[in-house]
């Protein structure tokens, strides 16, 4: 089933995504098709089932809180589609 | 021999007895570059002044008595590994200007062991597809050809396709890729060579553009099994900038690969025998059994019950953590931007116009999944499936060394084949995702062709940490297909 195209805004809304108005239709019909599909799942009984974080059960270590890098502004900046002096320009945001 | 046909075990011995300098290994293979790249577009971007730099100082150390395990190899690289000074683009628009200005852990162990870089190679984008013709940078062509029809443009597999192009065409002596569903198994299986993807954790993942970083692994590819343990030992180890990377020794691979296999026990899931699967698969795989058997080992069926929802639980996990990790392209500090008329409009924009079709899927999909009201019918619930899925897994590990299967349900096709419907391409993965999902190690090699004259690859995946035994078993795996067929595009044929 299709995704309703009031939903598809949304979900780009919140994933900062323009659309198109043809890819949004496209889309409607490709993002239902997935879910649909990835619906298989409600076969698997889960409920006694713990979720998993990630493939390999490990304890974090901890590391020394010291400085090891930083404090180069070009090498920092070296990307930056726009820049003011040592600092990223952006459009204004606040009036 | 041409030069751009030794493996790197060969050229290391080469290398050694002064048959050859890293000079002229780097030479014929910048030229098998320029030769054929242009049909092949396996490299988005090539490095041959670099690369001689590179081998003229693993000549001169080699004068001076000093080399390391992989002086003067020339290597491919993902273009997914961050490499100083040398722009990487993942495959997508929106790191298209971008120059990291600093290297990945993997790459800099290959560097630290001499390795001699050749150029980035293509990927469909951000890793996203096993077909690499979803790269911003074009589509990168199999070097090989069906046999009635020779015309038809072939896909590599993917994602990195453009590695295993490149080293099935002899364009680089190795390569290096990254395995989130698949992406170095499967073009390995289409382009005829040997890919490898470790344990989870194995590898670092530091500096490699983040496509969903609990499923993301760095491995090699080689045209044996041998090389692939050669470089998995210089890309292996523990990282402490990657926190999940694991502080464990890194074994002698090539030793693993003498090994005999007597008296180990291999399991056959009945589960990968899926319908619509190739006839000459499921013959390739039983004669893998057979190879296995009479080099001692003991071949015994298991059940893998969960096999079945690995693609739709990795359909959910991965563009999640996708959505996530991808939500850092905005257009303010590195990549690119296109101009709005608010900071929001900006983000809008530059996200709409750098990312492509397939990656704009994932992101909304995971964006769904991960949504308020969402997240415990999708997300939640694919976590608690993936647990069943390693669970799977472990309970087959009590019983067998090692699990046998196809590496994929097809032979390379050709493109426009199998993309109206995404998820007609996601079924491509369904013999790989599982071992993602569990993290645990897996390796393609050749065992045959089809009837059309394209390689199909055998997979082993052993238990966690395992890859010791996966080289034992994939290397007495290639000793008995003897896999020698060559593809019709490589170094030296004059091109047609």
């Amino acid at each position: 089933m299709p995704l309703d195209p009031a939903t598809v805004r949304r979900i780009a809304r919140l994933a900062r995504l323009r659309l198109e108005e043809a890819e949004l239709e496209r889309l409607e019909g490709e993002l239902g098709s997935i879910l649909a599909w990835v619906e298989q799942l409600d076969e698997v009984d889960v409920s006694e089932v713990a979720p998993m974080t990630g493939a390999v059960a490990m304890a974090l270590k901890m590391r020394e809180d010291v400085v090891s890098d930083g404090g180069d502004a070009e090498i920092v900046l070296g990307n930056a589609p726009e820049r003011i002096g040592d600092f990223y320009a952006v459009p204004k945001v606040v009036e | 021999m041409r030069l751009t046909d030794l493996g790197i075990a060969a050229a290391r011995t080469g290398l050694a007895r002064r048959d050859f300098s890293a000079r002229e290994l780097a030479l014929a293979h910048i030229a098998a570059i320029e030769a054929l790249n242009p049909r092949l577009n396996a490299f988005i971007t090539a490095t041959p002044e670099q690369a001689l730099a590179a081998a003229d100082a693993a000549d001169a150390a080699r004068r001076r008595g000093e080399s390391e395990s992989l002086s003067g190899i020339p290597l491919a690289i993902k273009d997914i590994f961050c490499t100083r000074g040398v722009r990487t683009t993942a495959g997508s628009r929106i790191l298209g200007p971008f120059v990291p200005p600093y290297e990945s852990t993997v790459t800099r162990n290959l560097l630290r062991d001499g390795a001699i870089f050749l150029g980035k190679t293509n990927l469909d984008e951000f890793a996203m597809g096993s077909s690499t013709t979803s790269s911003a940078y074009g589509s990168t062509q199999n070097p090989w050809k069906r046999k009635q029809n020779p015309e038809a443009r072939l896909v590599p597999g993917g994602s990195s396709g453009g590695s295993a192009a490149a080293v099935a065409a002899r364009l680089a002596m190795g390569a290096t890729g990254t395995d989130t569903g698949g992406s170095i198994r499967q073009p390995a299986s289409f382009c005829g060579i040997t890919g490898m993807k470790p344990t989870y954790g194995r590898c670092s993942r530091w500096g490699v553009v983040a496509f969903a970083s609990s499923l993301d692994h760095p491995g090699p590819f080689g045209r044996s099994v041998e090389d692939c343990a050669i470089l998995l030992r210089s890309m292996a180890g523990h990282d402490p900038r990657d926190s999940t990377s694991v502080d464990r020794p890194v074994p002698d691979y090539e030793a693993a690969c003498r090994r005999n296999i007597k008296g180990l026990r291999i399991g056959v899931p009945r589960e990968y025998c899926v319908s619509g699967m190739a006839a000459e698969i499921g013959e390739m795989w039983r004669a893998g059994e057979e190879w296995l058997r009479e080099q001692g080992a003991e071949v015994v069926e298991i059940s893998l019950p969960h096999t079945k929802y690995g693609l739709p639980t990795y359909y959910i996990i991965a563009p999640a953590e996708a959505s996530s990790n991808l939500a850092r392209y905005d257009g303010i500090r590195y990549g690119l931007r296109v101009d709005g008329e608010d900071l929001i409009d900006l983000y809008e924009r530059t996200r709409g116009e750098g990312f492509g079709a397939e990656v704009k899927r994932r992101i909304l999909i995971g964006t769904y999944v991960l949504s308020a009201g969402y997240y415990d019918a999708y997300y939640l619930k694919a976590q608690k499936v993936r647990a069943l899925i390693f669970k799977d897994f472990s309970d087959a590990f009590q019983n067998v060394d090692a699990i046998l299967a196809p590496t994929a349900p097809s032979a390379a096709f050709a493109e426009g084949e199998k993309t109206e419907d995404p998820v007609m391409m996601y079924l491509n993965d369904v013999f790989t995702v599982p071992a993602d999902l569990a993290g645990v190690p897996a390796l393609s090699v050749p065992a045959g062709l089809d009837a059309d004259g394209l390689p199909l690859g055998l997979q082993v995946i052993g238990p966690p940490f395992g890859e010791e035994v996966v080289f034992t078993v994939g290397a007495a795996l290639e000793r008995a297909a003897g896999f020698t067929s060559l593809p019709a595009l490589r170094a030296g044929e004059v091109l047609r």
